[in-house]
């Protein structure tokens, strides 16, 4: 019957035109409404990492102000300074460990005629590669040696290897950077972790850099941080003065499986933190933190409230837009009360009649979402002509196959839902009080 | 065999009652073909629907091929309804966007039979009301005595025990309703029993019974006009 079913809604639809593709546009606009905000959603609220996300933590340890907590309710600070990230690092108390910052270097590719170009750097420790299953194109990311005799290596990105070597291996070539040559130890191939979570305090959106140099040779360089650095006191005396210093502009990420491991880990930083209050830093009480990723992502409220508060907008909008369609429904069973009724004289059960309007509703529902889909995409572009061709909402309004897929569905069932109670008023339509009017 | 027995029909609004039948007993035998006379608002439509089970009585009893319909549930009435009663309405009541091919289809659906048989039922059919050629045309191509053929088709495709029809020529000129007369008469001779309600004396007198609606009642101040007994 299902096909039969089908076939008497493209009738129904074809006879009715003018009302049905009302039906079909109110449920593609507030479809559209809702995928556009509901991508924006799914883009930021993703799990960047899932195979791994809960192995993988990121490190707090409170070195802050004695009178004010780093952020209410007294939480410990997002980044670690120098002094920590360092020695938390050399002490490679976990199976895994990741200490970079966010910085910047100029490339200077070889021949006369190309110009030199800033790329984004990420200053880090060789376990970043494998932590984070970082993918590549030719080669690999360097080893602990590298870290201990700061050797001048690098992996770079597609992009730059496109840039400078024409997109060919260059793994073992040499590229300059800020007048200095490193040795090419790896091309990355294209990484998109949505949000970045190694480092969202620096935008959760941005691009992954595209250069990789070891930590070590990122300090005896003297290369300060190109992204967020927060001071309770002033750091004094340069470049030495900086690194003694109580900022905060460092992530530390750990690799801890399973519950022992975290707790011994947990343990190891409390040690730590007592032997600083020790030395006499780390005035407030010990509290220190370790999330793992979708943890943090929670912790940092990655999805923006006003994103939240769009989508509940974009919701209700859809209820209007079903409101109309389930009014555009009872006028369309208004009009067919004699063809309900003469069904049901031949036969046709209240049930027959529900399967028979509901299956059309659900055809007018799959019309809706895939006009939906086009509205979402004019949403999307929309919002791209609104705040311009910044990379990160390139990033955030580029459509998900599932997205299209959860755009037909919620339609159909928007429409579905928007259907029964026309499809209940009409079964129970009183077939003896219509027929004789036919 | 369809009997009723002190059946009623009350019509209740907020303020008003309406009787629109009352004790009202009736049996017709299998095979008969029975005419339903009475002046407007008599109570023979609310007859013929409380018969084709598209309403329910208020009281008394109903019992259609020896079954008591009353507390069947609306798929109990549905199917009895599609397998034992085809009707045939005053304006034809075919659906104007399916051609005649799957009008006379649209019981058969109800009832589930298969492609082939529903096929076969349906030329069969066609070929009896004389418009195995019109498969194909949509209801507007046809005369309305086309029309009404293409109903009684209907009607007959999942043969029915019963075939009730509400002034079958109300709608037609005096030849069509005259061929759509003969075409009842050829099918009731066949063996379906035909109830149908008319205006027409002179219809009704083609039928083997008439039965007088008055008041919802039948009406026993003038003798039923036993036709087929004056025939025989």
């Amino acid at each position: 019957m299902f096909r039969y079913y089908l076939k008497l809604g493209l009738f129904s639809i074809r006879k009715n035109p003018v009302l049905s593709s009302l039906m079909v546009a109110a449920i593609a606009v507030g479809i559209g409404a809702c995928m556009t905000i509901l991508n924006i959603d799914y883009v930021m609220s993703g799990n960047p990492i899932p195979h791994r996300s809960d192995v993988l933590y990121h490190v707090q340890v409170d070195s802050w102000d004695p009178n004010d907590p780093y952020e209410d309710p007294d939480l410990p600070p997002e980044q670690v300074t120098y002094l920590d990230g360092h020695a938390l690092w050399q002490a490679q108390a976990a199976r895994r460990q990741v200490l970079s910052y966010k910085s910047s270097r100029v490339v200077q590719p070889a021949g006369d005629d190309e110009r030199p170009f800033a790329a984004l750097t990420r200053s880090t420790t060789s376990d970043f590669f494998a932590m984070f299953d970082t993918p590549f194109l030719y080669g690999g990311g360097w080893d602990a040696s590298a870290d201990n005799n700061e050797d001048y290596v690098v992996v770079i990105g597609r992009e730059v290897n496109e840039r400078v070597f024409g997109g060919r291996d260059s793994v073992g070539e040499t590229i300059v950077l800020n007048n200095q040559p490193y040795r090419v130890m790896g091309v990355m191939d294209a990484w998109e972790p949505l949000p970045k979570f190694y480092d969202v305090n620096n935008g959760p959106f941005e691009e992954v850099e595209e250069l990789f140099i070891p930590f070590s040779v990122s300090i005896a360089n003297e290369m300060g941080s190109a992204g967020n650095t927060s001071c309770w006191k002033p750091a004094e005396g340069g470049w030495e003065g900086r690194l003694a210093s109580e900022c905060i502009w460092m992530q530390l990420w750990v690799e801890l499986h399973g519950e022992r491991e975290k707790e011994a880990y947990l343990a190891f930083l409390d040690g730590y933190a007592e032997s600083q209050k020790a030395a006499g830093r780390f005035p407030r009480p010990v509290n220190n933190r370790l999330n793992n990723v979708t943890e943090w992502m929670d912790d940092r409220e990655v999805v923006a409230e006003d994103v939240n508060v769009l989508l509940g907008i974009a919701v209700l909008f859809l209820i209007v837009c079903l409101l109309n369609t389930i009014g555009l429904l009872l006028a369309k069973v208004a009009r067919r009360t004699g063809d309900i009724s003469l069904r049901r004289a031949l036969g046709a059960s209240r049930r027959a009649v529900f399967a028979q309007y509901i299956v059309e509703a659900g055809m007018i529902g799959a019309a809706g979402g895939v006009l939906g889909i086009g509205m979402t995409w004019l949403g999307l572009q929309g919002i791209r002509g609104l705040y311009g061709e910044l990379d990160f909402i390139a990033r955030l309004v580029a459509m998900d196959w599932p997205i299209i897929f959860m755009a037909v569905g919620l339609a159909i069932v928007a429409a579905l839902a928007a259907a029964l109670y026309p499809t209940w008023r009409a079964c129970r339509v009183h077939p003896a009080s219509q027929l004789k009017a036919l | 065999m369809l009997r009723m027995q002190d059946v009623s029909k009350i019509y209740r609004t907020d303020t008003v009652e309406t009787h629109a039948l009352r004790q009202f007993s009736l049996q017709v035998n299998e095979g008969e073909f029975v005419s339903v006379t009475g002046p407007s608002g008599s109570g023979k439509t609310t007859f013929l629907n409380i018969a084709g089970l598209l309403e329910e009585a208020s009281g008394g009893i109903y019992e259609l091929d020896g079954r008591d319909v009353a507390g069947l549930n609306d798929s109990e009435r549905s199917r009895l309804r599609n397998e034992k009663i085809g009707f045939i309405f005053q304006s034809f009541n075919l659906i104007p966007e399916l051609d005649v091919f799957d009008n006379v289809d649209v019981p058969l659906r109800y009832r589930g039979f298969d492609a082939a048989e529903r096929r076969q039922r349906i030329e069969r059919v066609l070929d009896i009301v004389g418009l195995a050629s019109r498969s194909k045309h949509l209801p507007s191509q046809l005369s309305g005595g086309q029309q009404q053929r293409v109903a009684i088709a209907r009607a007959l495709a999942g043969d029915p025990r019963f075939l009730l029809a509400d002034e079958p020529t109300g709608n037609l000129d005096s030849q069509m309703a005259d061929s759509v007369m003969e075409l009842l008469t050829e099918i009731n001779g066949a063996g379906t029993t035909i109830i149908m309600v008319t205006h027409e004396p002179s219809l009704a007198e083609r039928a083997q019974r008439n039965i007088h609606v008055r008041d919802g009642q039948v009406f026993d101040g003038e003798p039923e006009i036993h036709l087929a007994a004056q025939t025989a």
